[in-house]
């Protein structure tokens, strides 16, 4: 059967990752390449390249930055940050990515989904959603968690999906950081409404966070997770066997 | 010795040749004809529709050529939606053509698998190799874990099935007859594993 994954996701901005890390035997931490070779190397399932730049100078090195990591990668890698038209999406295929995620653009434009699900298939469509709770349900934000929407995180995982999107990154904007456990509540609802796989991402502090969600979350395929992992505070080889000793199903 | 990755205008090829390129091998994406039969192997990729896929390699007169060469004992790799090109027919929206290189069709994994799976069958699973002696899983082994993308499978092909995995019920990940083989799943994306079986056909031709 297939296995559950372990994904790293590197934060880049302006060619460089962004959350400091410590790897012995990397003479440069902060370079996406040798890291995402590093990951692809360490048991990693898979990688997701964030790209948080906001100017267009550097929005350009991202896609010199992609090709170079694609390169040296042979796992599949996803690429999500300002993917807001078709010729992003495209840009990011023809770079390297195996799959694009796209977030804010999406919700401006929908079409987005649809248009790059029939262009290249929905396998390579992620659609990434920043959700918090308020008092209407589980409520979606953009711009860096700022900006409230009018989505609810559930719904917009179902159009998502209609409209052909391939997977679902679901970040929790109440768990992400505090790395006391990734948010069951909010990825059950999600995970419970919608066929596509579901990543889980934000709260990972340590291995029992990653058993906790495969156990109680049969749905969710994938949990994600950026510092604990650069910071080495988890292993993904040491991860990947412990939850092998526990049951979960993973390619070790 | 030199391998071809045929270009047919289908699906990204720079995965597969960084893959072909780390393991050393002198590989080159070509459409060219003369290129193609000058080739040691060839390796047939794709991603998408099988209908389209097929028509642009009628079309293009790559089709013929392919089996020519093949019929002289070239080797051949067909991955993912270029492995499904290797069958008589698939049933993917329609009825279409394949290259009829392996015995066989191409079917829906939904209807076959519990439903209660996720479909498209994306993901690392493990291969149950049922012919150890198919040159490509030289360097392999049962359990090895390759990725899959893929929402058709190739069944009524037992006779030549090398390796094969599960997915609530059996799917052909592996078919090899003579000189030619298909992958369902990207070895090029299968990490240290995969490019494995990459290296073991490029031993080959």
């Amino acid at each position: 059967m297939i296995t559950k994954r372990i994904i790293p996701c590197l934060d880049v901005k302006n060619g460089r990752v962004v959350k400091g890390t410590k790897f012995e035997g990397l003479s440069d931490v902060s370079d996406p390449v040798s890291l995402a070779e590093f990951y692809s190397n360490s048991g990693a399932d898979e990688l997701v390249f964030y790209d948080i730049t906001a100017s267009s100078d550097g929005r350009r090195l991202i896609w010199d930055v992609l090709r170079r990591t694609a390169e040296n990668v042979f796992i599949p890698l996803t690429v999500g940050g300002g993917i807001n038209s078709i010729e992003d999406f495209d840009m990011a295929l023809k770079c390297g990515a195996d799959k694009v995620s796209v977030n804010s653009g999406a919700i401006a434009n929908p079409e987005i989904i649809s248009k790059s699900a029939e262009l290249y298939g929905s396998q390579c469509v992620v659609l990434s959603i920043d959700a918090k709770r308020t008092e209407s349900g589980f409520t979606v934000f953009t711009k860096g968690n700022r900006v409230r929407t009018e989505l609810d995180a559930v719904q917009w995982a179902k159009y998502g999906e209609s409209l052909g999107a391939g997977e679902i990154v679901l970040n929790s904007i109440d768990t992400d950081g505090v790395k006391d456990g990734f948010d069951i509540e909010m990825l059950k609802a999600v995970s419970d409404a919608v066929s596509i796989p579901v990543i889980a991402s934000g709260g990972a502090g340590k291995k029992e966070d990653f058993l906790e969600l495969f156990r109680t979350l049969e749905k969710v395929d994938a949990g994600l997770a950026a510092s604990v992992f650069h910071f080495g505070t988890i292993e993904i080889r040491d991860l990947k066997k412990y939850l092998a000793e526990n049951g979960i199903n993973m390619r070790i | 010795m030199k391998t071809v990755i045929i270009d047919y205008g289908v699906g990204n090829l720079f995965s597969l040749s960084m893959g072909l390129r780390k393991i050393g091998e002198d590989a080159e994406i070509s459409s060219d004809k003369d290129k193609i039969r000058d080739a040691d192997r060839l390796i047939l990729p794709g991603v998408g529709a099988f209908e389209g896929a097929a028509n642009k390699l009628r079309e293009s007169g790559l089709s013929d050529l392919i089996k020519e060469e093949t019929a002289n004992g070239k080797p051949l790799m067909g991955i993912c939606l270029g492995m499904q090109l290797l069958f008589d027919e698939s049933y993917e929206y329609g009825i279409h053509n394949g290259l009829g290189l392996i015995k066989g069709k191409v079917v829906p994994l939904k209807g076959y698998v519990d439903e209660d799976l996720k479909i498209p069958h994306i993901g690392w699973n493990s291969l149950d190799i049922v012919k150890p002696e198919c040159p490509i899983f030289k360097y392999s082994e049962t359990g090895d874990h390759v990725y899959f993308v893929h929402s058709f499978y190739a069944t009524d092909c037992e006779k030549d099935t090398a390796a094969v995995t599960e997915y609530s019920r059996t799917v052909t990940a592996t078919v090899w007859k003579n000189n030619i083989y298909g992958c369902q799943f990207h070895p090029e994306k299968s990490g240290e594993k995969g490019l494995k079986i990459l290296k073991a056909f490029c031993e080959l031709g």
